[in-house]
C-alpha cells in the first residue's frame, strides 16, 4: 500500500470543502428559509411551521402530491419489471450485447426537452388526450435505465456458480431463476425500484410537455408557482420533496449494500 | 467457451421484448414523428400543415431568413443561442474540472469509509430535484437576497451588479447541477491508479506539482474526458436551468425548442432545433469514442504494470 | 459401451469456441469409468481436466464425441436432466439458505415428498457428521465445514455418478489430509461412482482406485496408482508422478538380451523395453529411491559423484553428478544404511525392474 500522506495533494483539501459547501449550501438556505415566520426570504423572524401547514391544507397541492404519487409508483412497477427483464437477457455476453446495453441507458443521454416534446408529438398525432395516463407512460421511458443499472450491477456480482449449481441439483431455468436468482437479486431490484420512483416524483420536464389540464404533479405545481412569483409556500413545498428524495436515495443505497453482503 | 446453459436467442428475445417495445414507442418513433414534422410547414394557426410538400424550410430557418426580395441573409439568433449554449457547456466543464480533479484526488487521499461517505455526499444532490436545487439559487442570487446585498456593498462602484438573469446565473447552475458528473468519473480513474508510478515520480525528484501535471492527469485523461462527456453533453440540452435562472437574453437551445411548442407555435423549427441538437451532441460522443479508443491503445503500449 | 460402465466418455474433443485454431481444450479425450470406482482426473492446470468434467457434468458442450452415462447418450441433456451432481471447487452454497434447506435443494427439484425430504436430509447431515449446524446460513461456516455440507448436498440425490471439482484446494494442509479419509470413506459407504479433479498427485495416489494423467487436453495415461507410480508409458507421466531421473542414451544388443548404454558413460546397463515405442529415441528413466548404491568396487554400474546431502527424516537424498556432469538423484532408506558424504563416489546398480524405458 502506498503511504496516505503520497495521495495528499495541496489546497485539494480545501477545494472539496468548498465543493462541498458549494453543493449543499443552497439545500440549506432553502430548508432554512422554509421554517422563516417572515415572509421575505431575506429578514429571519423566527422559527414557525407556519408554511407548512399552509402547504399542507392546500387542495392544489394536495391533488398534485397525489397525482405525483400515483404516475410514480405505476411508473415504478411498469419501469422495474421491465428492466429487470432486460437485465436478464444481458447478464451472459453475447453478440451485440453493449450496443443493446447502450440502448437501455440512451434516455440518460439524450436531452430530456427533445424527447419531451417528440413525446408531446407522438401523442398528439395519435390522437392521445394529454392527462396522467400519458404523464405514467413517458415516465415508464427514462426511469427503466435507473431501474436497470442497479440490477444488471448485481447481476454481474452474482457467483455464476450458484446458478451452475442449482442446476446441477434438478433445477429447470425457470426454478433457478426462483430459487437462487430472484432471491439474491431481491435487493438490487429493490434498491432499483425506489431509485426509479426517486426520478419519477422529480421529473420536470417530461411532465410539463405532456401534462394535461388537471393532471399536475409537484415539480410542475412548483415551476408555476415560481412564476408566479417566490414564495415561502415554495420553499416549504420544495422542503418536503427534497427530503423525501433524500431519505428516499439513501434508502436505496442502504438497499444495494444489504444485497452485496449476503450473497458474498 | 459457451456453456450449455446459454440463453438460446428466443429466450433473450423475448425478455428484451418489453424493454425494446418501450424505446421503439418512446424514442424512436417520437424522434421519427419530429423528423417528419420539421419537414413540413408550419400551420399558422399552430401545429403543422400535414399534406403539404416536404421542404428544407426549417433547416435553412436556423441560420437563415428571408428578407422583402425573397433572398436568404444570415439570421443570427438562432445561431447566437446555439454558441451561447455551446460557450456555457464548454465553460462549465471547464469550470467542473477545475473544481472537481481536486476533488476527487482529496477523495482518494481518505480512509475507505470516508471515501463512501463522500461519495454518498456528492450523489445525494444529484438524485433531488433539479428544479428545486436551480430554485434555490434562484433564492440566493435574487436583487434583494442577502448574497446580491453583500457583494454589491463590497462592490459600490459597480453600481448595482444582478447576479441572476443573467450568464454568470445560469452557469452557476449549471456547474451545480453537474459537479457530481465531473467528480465521480475522475474519482474512479484515480482509484485504480497504481500510485506506484506517482512514487517513482517523486524518487525520480519530480515536485508535487510536476508529478500531477506530467504523471497523474495523463493516466486519469480516461476518466477526465468521460466526466466532460457526461457534463458537456447534458448542458448543451439543459432546460430548466437557463429557464429558471437565465432572463430572455440568455436563451440556450433548450429553451428555444420549448418556445417553438409554446408561444412560438414553429413546431418544424423546433424539430430543426431538435435534430441540430442531437447532432452536435453526436458528434461529440464520436469524438469521444474515437479518443478512448486511441487511448486505450496507447495505454496497453506504455505503461507495463 | 454399455451398462458396465458408470461413465463412458469417447473421442471428446472440445474446441476454443472463440478462437478456434488453437489446440483444442479436449483432443479426442476417451475414457470409461467403472461404476462404483474411485476415478481420478490429474494434471497441471489447463491440461483439461476441469473442462472434461464439466462437459461430463453439462456445463459444457462439446464440439464432436460422445458421453454416455449408464450407457445412454447424454450429450443433448442440459445439467439438470442428468443424473450427475458435482461438488464445486468454491463450493457454491446458497447463501441464503441454511445448511439443511441447501442440502434439501435437489430433493425439491427432484420432487421427492415432503415427507421424505426431511428425512433424507438429516441422513446426510449424519453422513458429513453436522447435524448440529443444519440451521447455520454458508457464511457461519469454516472452510471444512462447507465442504461438507457441499458434499451432502451432492450426494442427497442419490445421483449415479458425483463429480468432485478440487474440492479440497482450499483447504489447508491438515484439513485437507482429515478430508481426504473422510471422502474415501464416504464414497466406499454410498457406493457411489466418484470422478475427482486433482493437480495434486499424491492425493490422486492415495485416494483413487484409477487414474488419468491427463496433459494440454490429451489423456497420457490411465491406471491404476501402482501403475501409474511404478511403469508410466510417458515421460509426461513420469515426471509429474513422484520424482524421477533420465538418463539418454542408446539401446544395443547385448549377450542374451537388449542392454542401455546411457550417454554418461560406457556401462551396459541390461533391461527389458517395452512393446512399441521407438527403440532409436528411448531414455532410461528410474524413480531415485529404486536404484541402489553398491560397492565401488564392483563394474558394470554408474559411477557417480555425490554433491548434495539432503536428509528427510526416514531417507536421505543424495543430488550426484554423472561422469558427463548430468545430475540425478538417489534416495536411501537412513534405516541400517551408511551414510555417504559430500564428495564421495559411489557405484549406481539399476535392477532391470527399476528401469524404466520410455520415448525421449
Amino acid at each position: 500500500m502506498i503511504a496516505q500522506h503520497l495521495k495528499k495533494l495541496p489546497l485539494t483539501r480545501e477545494t472539496s470543502l468548498l465543493v462541498l459547501a458549494y453543493l449543499y449550501l443552497p439545500i440549506f438556505v432553502l430548508i432554512g428559509y422554509s421554517f422563516n415566520a417572515n415572509r421575505s426570504a431575506t429578514v429571519w423572524t423566527e422559527f414557525s411551521f407556519a408554511w407548512y401547514e399552509r402547504i399542507i391544507n392546500n387542495p392544489s397541492i394536495q391533488v398534485a402530491a397525489l397525482n405525483s404519487l400515483v404516475v410514480a409508483s405505476i411508473a415504478t412497477v411498469l419501469s422495474t419489471s421491465i428492466a429487470l427483464l432486460a437485465a436478464l437477457a444481458t447478464s451472459r455476453p453475447f453478440y451485440g450485447r453493449r450496443m443493446v446495453e447502450g440502448s437501455i441507458n440512451l434516455p440518460l443521454l439524450l436531452p430530456e426537452i427533445v424527447i419531451a416534446v417528440a413525446t408531446l408529438l407522438l401523442f398528439m398525432s395519435l390522437g392521445i388526450k394529454l392527462g396522467l395516463v400519458t404523464v405514467t407512460i413517458a415516465h415508464v421511458g427514462f426511469c427503466i435505465p435507473f431501474a436497470y443499472l442497479p440490477i444488471r450491477a448485481r447481476l454481474n456480482d452474482m457467483d455464476k456458480r450458484l446458478l451452475e449449481a442449482a442446476g446441477d441439483l434438478y433445477a429447470n431455468p425457470y426454478q433457478v431463476f426462483r430459487r437462487v436468482t430472484l432471491p439474491l437479486l431481491w435487493p438490487a431490484v429493490l434498491s432499483g425500484a425506489v431509485l426509479a420512483f426517486v426520478v419519477s416524483l422529480d421529473d420536470f420536464i417530461m411532465t410539463f410537455f405532456v401534462a394535461g389540464p388537471g393532471s399536475t404533479t409537484l415539480p410542475v405545481y412548483i415551476f408555476s408557482a415560481i412564476r408566479a412569483g417566490v414564495t415561502p409556500e415554495i420553499n416549504a413545498i420544495s422542503t418536503v420533496m427534497l427530503v423525501v428524495s433524500i431519505v428516499l436515495v439513501v434508502l436505496s443505497y442502504w438497499l444495494g449494500q444489504r444485497g452485496r453482503s449476503k450473497a458474498n | 467457451m459457451s456453456t450449455i446453459g446459454s440463453q438460446p436467442v428466443i429466450r433473450r428475445l423475448l425478455l428484451l421484448g418489453p424493454v425494446g417495445f418501450t424505446l421503439l414507442g418512446l424514442i424512436l418513433i417520437p424522434l421519427a414523428i419530429m423528423g417528419y414534422i420539421s419537414f413540413l410547414p408550419r400551420n399558422l394557426y399552430g401545429g403543422v400543415d400535414w399534406q403539404a410538400d416536404w421542404q428544407w424550410h426549417s433547416y435553412v430557418q436556423l441560420f437563415f431568413q428571408e428578407d422583402f426580395d425573397g433572398n436568404l441573409e444570415l439570421n443570427w439568433v438562432y445561431a447566437q443561442a446555439l454558441l451561447r449554449s455551446l460557450a456555457q457547456a464548454g465553460g462549465t466543464t471547464l469550470l467542473c474540472f477545475a473544481f472537481g480533479f481536486p476533488v476527487a484526488l482529496w477523495m482518494t487521499s481518505l480512509s475507505e469509509r470516508s471515501r463512501n461517505l463522500m461519495v454518498l455526499l456528492i450523489t445525494i444532490p444529484f438524485w433531488t430535484n433539479l428544479l428545486i436545487r436551480n430554485y434555490a439559487w434562484l433564492i440566493i442570487l435574487r436583487e434583494n437576497g442577502w448574497l446580491a446585498q453583500a457583494v454589491n456593498g463590497l462592490f459600490p462602484q459597480a453600481g448595482g451588479i444582478t447576479l441572476l438573469y443573467n450568464d454568470f446565473a445560469v452557469s452557476v447552475g449549471l456547474v451545480y447541477s453537474f459537479l457530481p458528473f465531473m467528480i465521480l468519473p475522475i474519482y474512479s480513474t484515480l482509484e485504480k491508479l497504481d500510485w506506484r508510478l506517482v512514487e517513482a515520480a517523486y524518487d525520480l525528484g519530480a515536485t508535487r506539482w510536476l508529478a500531477l501535471r506530467r504523471v497523474i492527469l495523463p493516466l486519469t485523461m480516461p476518466g477526465v474526458v468521460a466526466g466532460a462527456l457526461l457534463v458537456f453533453v447534458p448542458s448543451l440540452g439543459a432546460y430548466i436551468t437557463p429557464a429558471l435562472l437565465g432572463g430572455g437574453k440568455t436563451l440556450m437551445v433548450g429553451n428555444l425548442i420549448q418556445q417553438q411548442f409554446g408561444t412560438a407555435r414553429n413546431w418544424p423549427l423546433g424539430g430543426s432545433l431538435s435534430f441540430l441538437l442531437l447532432g452536435i451532441m453526436l458528434l461529440a460522443l464520436i469524438l469521444f469514442a474515437l479518443y478512448s479508443r486511441k487511448a486505450a491503445k496507447s495505454m496497453h503500449r506504455g505503461v507495463g504494470a | 459401451m454399455g451398462h458396465s460402465s458408470a461413465v463412458d466418455v469417447c473421442n471428446v474433443v472440445k474446441r476454443y469456441l472463440d478462437d478456434p485454431a488453437l489446440p483444442p481444450a479436449l483432443n479426442n479425450v476417451s475414457v470409461n469409468i467403472a461404476h462404483n470406482e474411485f476415478f481420478t482426473l490429474l494434471g497441471p492446470s489447463g491440461c483439461g481436466k476441469t473442462t472434461l468434467l464439466r462437459a461430463i457434468a453439462g456445463f459444457e458442450t462439446v464440439s464432436s464425441g460422445d458421453i454416455f452415462l449408464g450407457g445412454e447418450r447424454i450429450n443433448d441433456l442440459p445439467p439438470y436432466r442428468r443424473r450427475i451432481n458435482t461438488v464445486f471447487q468454491s463450493y457454491a452454497l446458497f447463501p441464503h439458505m441454511s445448511v439443511a434447506e441447501n442440502i434439501a435443494f435437489g430433493l425439491e427439484m427432484q420432487g421427492l415428498g415432503k415427507q421424505a425430504v426431511p428425512k433424507r436430509v438429516k441422513e446426510m447431515l449424519a453422513l458429513v457428521q453436522m447435524e448440529h449446524l443444519a440451521n447455520r446460513k454458508p457464511a457461519e461456516l469454516s472452510g471444512g465445514q462447507q465442504q461438507r455440507v457441499a458434499l451432502a448436498r451432492a450426494l442427497a440425490p442419490q445421483p449415479a455418478v458425483l463429480l468432485l471439482d478440487e474440492p479440497l484446494s482450499a483447504l489447508d494442509l491438515k484439513l485437507r489430509k482429515e478430508m481426504q479419509v473422510e471422502l474415501k470413506r464416504v464414497q466406499q459407504e454410498a457406493g457411489i461412482t466418484f470422478i475427482f479433479v486433482t493437480h495434486d498427485q499424491e492425493e490422486a495416489l492415495t485416494l483413487s482406485d484409477r487414474i488419468a494423467v491427463m496433459s494440454a487436453g490429451n489423456i497420457m495415461q490411465i491406471g491404476t496408482p501402482g501403475d501409474i507410480y511404478e511403469r508410466p508409458q510417458h515421460r509426461f507421466v513420469a515426471q509429474f508422478i513422484g520424482d524421477i531421473n533420465f538418463l539418454p542414451g542408446q539401446m544395443r544388443p547385448g549377450h542374451d538380451q537388449p542392454v542401455f548404454r546411457p550417454a554418461a558413460m560406457p556401462v551396459d546397463i541390461p533391461c527389458q523395453p517395452p512393446s512399441g515405442i521407438d527403440l532409436s529415441r528411448v531414455q532410461l528413466a528410474f524413480r531415485p529411491e529404486r536404484s541402489r548404491l553398491v560397492d565401488p568396487s564392483q563394474p558394470h554400474h554408474l559411477r557417480a559423484v555425490i554433491e548434495t546431502v539432503m536428509y528427510v527424516g526416514t531417507a536421505t537424498l543424495y543430488r550426484c553428478r554423472l561422469p558427463d556432469s548430468s545430475q540425478i538423484t538417489l534416495r536411501e532408506s537412513n534405516e541400517g544404511g551408511l551414510a555417504r558424504n559430500v564428495g564421495e563416489g559411489v557405484a549406481v546398480h539399476l535392477p532391470p525392474q527399476a528401469c524404466l524405458l520410455m520415448e525421449a
